[in-house]
C-alpha cells in the first residue's frame, strides 16, 4: 500500500509543475492535437525527408475541403502523401513564424500571409488568391433563441458566440456587424448591442460552429463553408452589401524542401477540378 | 501524500557518480530546464510592468485567482467529509468510487470539458433541469469553478484521505469509549491531526486549478474579465501579443514555485 502511495507522489511531482507551466509550453501541440489529421512538428520534420510528401498548414475554415483536395491530389500524383495542420490562421502564422516546418500556408485572410512575407518566411511571387468566403448566421437545430433576423441578434437576453477578434472570421464578424450599424434600419448603435451579446470569443471558427451545433449558445457568425459542413443547422444570410468577403491566399513557404511539388498542388487548388471542390463545401470562386 | 521520495539513511557514496549516471540526467534537466530558461530570457527583454498591469493581463490575474479560491473552499468542504468516508469505512461500491474520484488525474482535460458540456450544458443531460430552476451554466463563472473543481479536487481527496489513515485508531476508539460522536471524533481529533495532509492536498489542489486550461476552454469558453483565467489568456496572447503571455506565465511561474516551496516546507518541517 506504502509502496503505491509512493509511485503515485512521483507521478504527481510530475503532473504538478507541468499543471501551470505546461499552459505556455503545451501551446503549439494543444492546436496541433485539434486538428483532424494531428501533424506535430517534429513528425512533420521527420517525414520531410521524403520527397513525395508536402506538410500544409490551412485556416480552420478549409478543413473540409481541403481534406477533399488532398485526397484528390494524392489519387491522382501516385506516392504523394500530404499532411494537413488545420487551426485558426493567426496560430498557424505564429507556429511558421516559430519555426514550424511546413512546405504550403492557406490563409483566411490577407493580413496573416502579409506578415509571413514580410518576414520573408513565405515566398511572395507563389501567392495566389484561391478562394473567397462569405459570413452567415447559424443557428442550433431547435433555434432556442427563436432568432429569425438580423435585428433579433441585438436582442438582450441573446448568447451569441464569434470567432476571438485575433482571428479572421472574428474580425471580418465585427466588420460585418459595424457595416449594418452604418444602416438606419439597424441603428448606429447596432454592432455594440450585438457584441455585449458575446458570451465566448473561440479561438478558431470551427469552435464556434461546435458550440451551437452543441446548442450552447444562440446563434453564431461564421463563413458560409462552415454553414454547408454543417447542413443540420439553421442560417440567416447577410444581405450582400453588409457582408464581408474574405479572400483566402495560398503561398509556398521559403525554407519549404519541395518547393516544385508544393506548387504542384497550389496549381491543382486553382485548376477547374480544384475550384469545383472548393465550390462544393461552399467557397466562391476566387475571381468573383 | 509526499512529493519528496522516502530516503533511507545512508553514508553518502564516495566519489562520484559515473558520466553513466550523470549524461542521461543532464538530457532531462535540460529538456525541462531550457524552456524554462528561455522564458525567463523572454521576459527580460519586454515591458514587464506595462503588461502586467494591461487590462487584460489583471482582469484575467483577478479571476485566475478568484475562481481557483473559490475552487479550493468547495473542495475542502465537499472533499475531506469524502477522504475520511473512504478512509474510515468499508462499503459496497467503495473501489468503484474510489477509482471514479481519482479519474480526472488522468484524464486529458478537453475530455473533462466535453463531458462537463454534455452533462450541464445547455442541451446537456441536466441541461433542461437547471433550466427549469434559471440556471445556465456554459459561458458563466461559475462554469470556470466547475471545470477546476472537477479536475483538481482529486488531489485534495488522496492527499487528505492519506492523512486520515495514518492516524493510530486507538486514539479513534479511545474518543468513542468517552462517548464521542463520529462528528465530535472528525471534527477534534481527526481534521487537527491530518491538517498537514489537507494542507498539502489544498496547495495541490490550488495549483491545479490555477493552471486549468482545457476544460475551461471547453466548458466556459473565452470572454474577457469572465472566464478567461490566466492560462486562456496565455493562449490567446500567444497568437496576439506575445508580451501578455510571456509576462503572464511568468506570473503563473513564481506562483508554482512558491506552491511547490511551501509543499516542501511543509514535509521537512518535524511533526
Amino acid at each position: 500500500m506504502h509502496k503505491s502511495w509512493t509511485i503515485l507522489s512521483i507521478i504527481l511531482v510530475i503532473v504538478l509543475p507541468s499543471c501551470s507551466i505546461s499552459s505556455v509550453t503545451s501551446v503549439p501541440s494543444s492546436n496541433t492535437a485539434r486538428t483532424t489529421t494531428p501533424t506535430t512538428q517534429r513528425s512533420s520534420t521527420v517525414e520531410r525527408i521524403s520527397p513525395s510528401s508536402l506538410t500544409i498548414f490551412a485556416a480552420a475554415s478549409l478543413t473540409g475541403a481541403f481534406q477533399e483536395l488532398a485526397a484528390n491530389f494524392e489519387a491522382s500524383h501516385p506516392g504523394v502523401s500530404l499532411h494537413l495542420n488545420f487551426a485558426g490562421s493567426q496560430i498557424l502564422r505564429t507556429q511558421i513564424a516559430h519555426g514550424a516546418a511546413a512546405d504550403i500556408f492557406a490563409s483566411a485572410d490577407q493580413t496573416n500571409m502579409d506578415q509571413l512575407a514580410a518576414d520573408g518566411q513565405v515566398i511572395s511571387e507563389s501567392i495566389v488568391q484561391f478562394a473567397t468566403n462569405k459570413l452567415v448566421i447559424i443557428l442550433p437545430r431547435d433555434n432556442p433563441g427563436k432568432v429569425s433576423t438580423l435585428t433579433d441578434l441585438a436582442r438582450p437576453d441573446l448568447k451569441l458566440v464569434l470567432a476571438d477578434a485575433t482571428v479572421p472570421a472574428g474580425k471580418y464578424a465585427r466588420q460585418m456587424l459595424q457595416n449594418l450599424a452604418t444602416d438606419p434600419s439597424y441603428g448606429a448603435d447596432f454592432s455594440a448591442k450585438v457584441l455585449a451579446n458575446v458570451v465566448s470569443n473561440e479561438t478558431d471558427v470551427k469552435q464556434v460552429v461546435a458550440k451551437i451545433e452543441l446548442g450552447e449558445a444562440d446563434a453564431g457568425i461564421v463563413y458560409t463553408s462552415d454553414a454547408v459542413a454543417a447542413p443540420e443547422l439553421g442560417t440567416i444570410p447577410i444581405p450582400a452589401p453588409f457582408n464581408v468577403i474574405a479572400m483566402y491566399p495560398i503561398a509556398v513557404l521559403t525554407d519549404s524542401s519541395n518547393k516544385s511539388l508544393a506548387e504542384t498542388f497550389i496549381m491543382f487548388v486553382i485548376s477547374e477540378a480544384g475550384q469545383s471542390v472548393l465550390k462544393k463545401w461552399g467557397f466562391t470562386g476566387a475571381g468573383q | 501524500m509526499k512529493i519528496s521520495t522516502f530516503q533511507m539513511k545512508r553514508n553518502p557514496r564516495s566519489g562520484r557518480p559515473g558520466w553513466e549516471f550523470i549524461l542521461p540526467s543532464l538530457v532531462l534537466v535540460c529538456l525541462i530546464g531550457l524552456p524554462i530558461l528561455a522564458l525567463i530570457w523572454r521576459s527580460t527583454g519586454i515591458k514587464f510592468f506595462d503588461y502586467a498591469l494591461s487590462e487584460s493581463a489583471v482582469s484575467a490575474l483577478k479571476l485566475s485567482l478568484l475562481t481557483s479560491m473559490v475552487c479550493v473552499i468547495i473542495t475542502l468542504l465537499t472533499g475531506t467529509p469524502l477522504a475520511y468516508l473512504l478512509a474510515h469505512w468499508n462499503f459496497r461500491g467503495k473501489a468503484f468510487l474510489d477509482v471514479l474520484v481519482h479519474l480526472p488525474i488522468v484524464l486529458p482535460p478537453s475530455l473533462a470539458g466535453i463531458a462537463l458540456l454534455l452533462a450541464f450544458g445547455r442541451e446537456g443531460l441536466f441541461g433542461p433541469w437547471l433550466d427549469s430552476l434559471g440556471i445556465s451554466l456554459p459561458f458563466t463563472t461559475a462554469a470556470v469553478v466547475i471545470a477546476q473543481i472537477f479536475v483538481s479536487a482529486p488531489f485534495l481527496v488522496l492527499s487528505a484521505r492519506i492523512g486520515f489513515a495514518a492516524i493510530d485508531p486507538q486514539l479513534e476508539e479511545a474518543a468513542n469509549v468517552e462517548g464521542a460522536s463520529n462528528w465530535h471524533i472528525f471534527q477534534h481529533i481527526m481534521v487537527p491531526m491530518a491538517s498537514r495532509a489537507i494542507l498539502t492536498g489544498v496547495i495541490l489542489t490550488w495549483a491545479r486549478a490555477l493552471g486549468e486550461f482545457g476544460a475551461t476552454l471547453l466548458f466556459a469558453g473565452n470572454l474577457e474579465g469572465k472566464t478567461q483565467t490566466m492560462p486562456l489568456a496565455i493562449y490567446v496572447g500567444f497568437e496576439q501579443d506575445l508580451g501578455i503571455a510571456i509576462v503572464l506565465s511568468i506570473v503563473l511561474l513564481i506562483v508554482s514555485l512558491i506552491l511547490l516551496t511551501l509543499l516542501r516546507k511543509l514535509e521537512f518541517r518535524p511533526q
